[in-house]
């Protein structure tokens, strides 16, 4: 299958070129954070301390790897649900994200406020072995005493993901029978 | 009396989690397989990588998805039998050992302060005993994308089989899409409340597609799911024929006044092992 090579970070910009639907390759820099990141992230925003990442520009990819076994980089590593971010990712996108990388619906509020500035990936769920095969560099950036939820800094080499929210509000999960009807 | 020692069943259940994780069931492969001829696009993409990264998964001996769950046992106790140690012990020393040993993610904590145990247990253990002198373990270790997206319902008996199919139908339609699909739906119908959802989550470890040797569950289990595969909502949510692989019904009996339904939803990467003692 024919895939548009999509090099992270994404500017604004750049986020808005994508389409909804669009299958990609995509190579550079995202940043590993799920619930209890966002959570501290968030408190982090509302106290005007310190981010652990910049957020301009930003890619957030929504996982929490197995511990890495003898001889590899990062253990399986998939994407969580989205859905459970969508409470905490308004502020963000108005710090500047503009990719995220999950799995799942997001909220209308999401949907809405990614509208000219971010874009959403879907990457296959329980395909956990193969996604952290592209996976080449990893650092950790914060919060280490969150275990598999602490914030790392990957480098991503060619994982394929379809553009599943737009920033034309176009939303691949919103087929006939269950648009509007998300449970998020 | 056959008296089993508890380091039998530690064994037993450590060695069964490892080998759940790291390879999916083959009916499980079989239904994903047949799903493919049926999807194109990124539905279709999907379904391959689900098939690839499961001949990884068993190959390099590493779990196929990074939610390497709760640690769930259903243990089976022939009356015949003796434990010689404490059995819930060794349930927890199994699972705790096979989380460690075999580098799986252990997601287990406290639910407020949100503080992980470090050994992913205590598992949820289902006991229950039965005539003989023979011990059936059974590990599911799951995942909580898919967990999440269950229900329960406390139908009233004029709903009948119809409020049921609309219990299932809607719940799918409401929450298939962030469960990983292709899903595997599993329904308890009757009992009690709690009753009914741990017979929704028992028919997640029958082998997928096989009927139900009621001719009236069956029925219902291929009206269910016809009615899901017809939302459209497809692998990954991608959009689609294949939203759930198999739909898995039992029922108990209940009440006059009541009508429990549970569902119980299983992300395609049905992990799932048994072995008997």
């Amino acid at each position: 299958m024919q895939a548009k090579e999509v090099k992270l970070p994404l500017s604004n910009k750049e986020a808005v070129l994508l389409h909804a639907g669009e299958i990609v390759s995509l190579f550079g820099t995202a940043y590993l954070a799920r619930d209890a990141a966002h959570k501290r992230i968030a408190k982090s925003l509302e106290l005007k301390e310190e981010l652990p990442f910049e957020l301009a520009d930003a890619c957030i990819f929504y996982a929490g790897p197995c511990p890495a076994a003898p001889g590899e980089l990062i253990g399986p590593c998939g994407p969580t649900s989205s859905s459970r971010m969508d409470k905490y990712t308004l502020p963000l996108l108005d710090c500047g994200l503009s990719a995220m990388i999950g799995k799942g619906r997001r909220s209308h509020a999401v949907v809405e406020a990614m509208r000219g500035r971010a874009v959403y990936f879907a990457v296959t769920g329980g395909a956990a072995l193969i996604i952290s095969k592209h996976i080449v560099e990893v650092k950790e950036v914060a919060y280490p005493e969150l275990g598999t939820e602490a914030v790392l800094k990957i480098k991503l080499n060619g994982l394929k993901a379809v553009v599943a929210v737009d920033a034309h509000c176009n939303d691949i999960f919103s087929c006939a029978e269950v648009k509007n009807e998300r449970n998020c | 009396m056959r008296i089993v020692p508890a380091s039998t069943i530690k064994e037993a259940v450590a060695g069964l989690f490892i080998d759940a994780v790291c390879s999916l069931p083959k009916d499980v492969l079989n239904a994903i397989e047949k799903a493919k001829k049926e999807e194109t696009g990124a539905a279709l993409m999907a379904l391959e990588q689900i098939l690839e990264n499961s001949r990884l998964a068993n190959v390099s001996r590493r779990p196929c998805c990074q939610d390497t769950g709760l640690a769930i046992v259903f243990i089976d106790l022939g009356e015949q039998v003796h434990i010689d140690g404490s059995l819930t012990k060794a349930v927890d020393e199994g699972a705790a050992f096979a989380y460690e040993r075999a580098y799986l993610r252990k997601s287990a904590l406290s639910p407020l302060t949100r503080e992980n145990t470090l050994t992913n247990t205590p598992a949820i253990l289902h006991l229950r005993l039965v005539e003989g002198d023979k011990i059936n373990i059974s590990v599911m270790p799951k995942g909580f994308g898919s967990e999440n997206m269950s229900a329960l319902k406390m139908l009233k008996p004029s709903d009948g089989v119809e409020g049921v199919l609309g219990f299932i139908v809607e719940t799918v339609k409401a929450n298939a899409a962030n469960a990983c699909p292709p899903v595997i739906i599993g329904v308890g119908i009757g009992g009690t409340m709690e009753a009914a959802a741990l017979l929704a989550k028992r028919q997640l470890l029958r082998e997928t597609g096989k009927k139900s040797a009621s001719a009236l569950l069956s029925e219902l289990e291929e009206e269910a799911l016809k009615r899901v595969n017809s939302l459209g909502i497809g692998p990954m949510g991608y959009g689609g024929k294949t939203t759930a692989l198999a739909c898995h019904i039992a029922e108990l009996p209940t009440h006059i006044a009541g009508l429990p339904v549970a569902l119980n939803m299983q992300c395609h990467c049905s992990r799932h092992k048994s072995a008997e003692i």
